[in-house]
């Protein structure tokens, strides 16, 4: 499987399965770790980022046996830039990683669901991610994979000030919880201001997926305190936000169907018919469509086709996804945008259960 | 004359953008310019994770409260200079610290303490770490949770009436206390 992590278009934690999956896509923990006697990465020499990763190599094996799980290592300066970019619009690394090369490296599971990040602002990012919503079980993962790596190594630690990081915001437990969402009903009834005004007060932040505009009505709600709570306290608070936040949404949908059912499913199949016939598409229009063909699958108003086509197109709609895809480098717009649309054909015909019907449309 | 964004395709399109007192004048490709909705958002949520990351924002406290601080420390203590500033173990000023925002190694926490200390609550409040604790480096620390976890636990025991459970648990947090005195 991870021989296609630059080409596959399916994601072990992104296959919209899991608690609450018609609006939660995924679940993600991150710890942020650092020996004690290597300085941080932005202070530290070629030596010391080296000895950073190869520590972490070498605990690879007993993180394989706890985790129950085989890993993979992959080089930053081994990849090409736009593989680079593939692995951040996966959210496999951040867009800060990619900066340096230098003894940077992702070490990842076969099943893709458990990844570090070797010498980001931190010596070690330690990422476990799940479908649906569920932070307890990736949190354990985390905590075991973390298990591993103390009792090998003295970790960044002050009684009071909990584990120390290069950024003093992540101080105390290091932990970054977070919960990707599909918000097509409160954004309809323009309640999302709400939530974000909100959030704040609970600990917590949500920003669009994809900057303010919120494209594809995916957002992201994460925990901003990392300091005084436990771990537990954290990831239970945010959850409890995204239940609370999951049933509004269900309530803005059931509205939305008393109220509007006829524009919800004008619009549902109109989506899914550009998407089953265009021939050029450009990102944000995906993203839109998609969303509109989603909310109509989880509505029932569109049957025959599985709910993971969302999932699968937001992966498929990325520009560099795409490039990469076409192993040519520096293509046109007009030329993405057609490969998009070739690719957003394939899967929807791909993910639904009655091809026939779709064929003789 | 080439387009300003791609400088590949020859401009055929001027945009003049007046925003405010500024008046922004481009040249664009037909390809650049049907984009140009993208592009305005594109480059406002850049320039916004350019100069409002995180480190630029908590860089920006560094550098008033130092201001503020040396003022004391120097009324005070009228030698302490620069150099005190600098962390012992990865060489990190505080001019470093106050520039990038970022901390230089797990020693720049108790070598720039005092000055980061008003930062911390800032961004945590008074808060402790309560989450979890590394065997090897926090031994002692797990102990005094074990030990306040116990407490908590006697206490529900005594009020339950169920006393040979409370004084086992007594005899447990004996154990423990003995075990950190020491050290």
């Amino acid at each position: 499987m991870l021989n296609n992590i630059f080409t596959d278009n399916n994601i072990a934690w992104l296959d919209g399965k899991g608690t609450e999956s018609d609006i939660v896509l995924s679940s993600r923990i991150r710890l942020a770790r650092n020996f004690k006697d290597l300085p941080f990465p932005n202070r530290a020499s070629s030596v010391q980022l080296a000895d950073a990763k190869n520590r972490l190599l070498s605990v690879l094996d007993d993180i394989s046996a706890f985790t129950k799980n085989n890993y993979m290592c992959l080089d930053m300066d081994k990849l090409t830039d736009l593989q680079k970019r593939v692995l951040v619009e996966k959210h496999f690394i951040s867009r800060n990683f990619i900066k340096h090369v230098e003894s940077r490296a992702l070490i990842i599971s076969a099943d893709s669901n458990i990844s570090i990040m070797a010498n980001e602002d931190d010596h070690l990012r330690i990422q476990c991610m799940k479908s649906g919503l569920d932070l307890s079980e990736p949190l354990e993962i985390a905590f075991q994979a973390d298990d591993c790596i103390e009792k090998t190594y003295d970790i960044a630690f002050d009684d009071n000030m909990g584990y120390l990081t290069a950024c003093p915001t992540n101080l105390g437990t290091g932990l970054r919880a977070s919960v990707l969402l599909h918000l097509p009903g409160l954004a309809a009834t323009n309640q999302i201001s709400k939530i974000v005004n909100i959030s704040p007060q609970l600990g917590l932040a949500v920003r669009g997926l994809y900057g303010n505009n919120a494209l594809g009505n995916l957002f992201q709600i994460s925990n901003q305190l990392s300091l005084g709570f436990s771990e537990k306290e954290l990831i239970e608070n945010l959850s409890r936000a995204v239940q609370e936040i999951v049933s509004h949404e269900h309530e803005a949908r059931r509205a939305l169907m008393a109220y509007a059912e006829d524009k919800v499913c004008d619009q549902a199949w109109r989506a899914l018919g550009i998407l089953k016939y265009a021939r050029s598409l450009s990102d944000r229009e995906l993203l839109s469509l998609a969303s509109n063909v989603r909310i109509g699958i989880d509505e029932k108003v569109i049957t025959g086709i599985n709910a993971e086509v969302f999932n699968r197109l937001i992966v498929a709609g990325h520009t560099n996804y795409l490039t990469n895809l076409q192993e040519k480098e520096n293509m046109s717009q007009r030329e993405i945008d057609k490969k998009r649309a070739d690719i957003t054909r394939e899967i929807i015909a791909d993910s639904s259960s009655d091809k026939e019907v779709i064929s003789h449309e | 004359m080439l387009c300003d964004n791609c400088k590949k395709n020859d401009a055929c399109i001027h945009i003049t953008q007046i925003n405010g007192n500024n008046k922004i004048d481009r040249y664009l490709c037909e390809e650049c310019a049907a984009k140009y909705g993208d592009f305005i958002m594109q480059e406002q949520s850049e320039n916004q994770s350019e100069f409002f990351s995180v480190n630029d924002f908590l860089s920006g406290i560094f550098h008033n409260s130092s201001q503020h601080d040396t003022k004391k420390t120097n009324a005070n203590e009228p030698s302490a200079g620069e150099e005190e500033y600098t962390c012992p173990s990865c060489g990190m000023t505080y001019m470093d610290f106050t520039r990038s925002g970022k901390i230089g190694c797990s020693t720049c926490y108790s070598t720039f303490k005092t000055r980061l200390e008003p930062l911390l609550r800032r961004i945590h409040g008074s808060s402790k770490h309560t989450g979890k604790i590394p065997h090897r480096a926090g031994k002692t620390l797990n102990i005094q949770q074990e030990l306040s976890l116990l407490r908590k636990q006697i206490e529900t025991y005594v009020n339950n009436e169920e006393y040979e459970k409370a004084a086992q648990v007594r005899d447990c947090i004996r154990r423990l206390e003995k075990e950190i005195k020491p050290e």
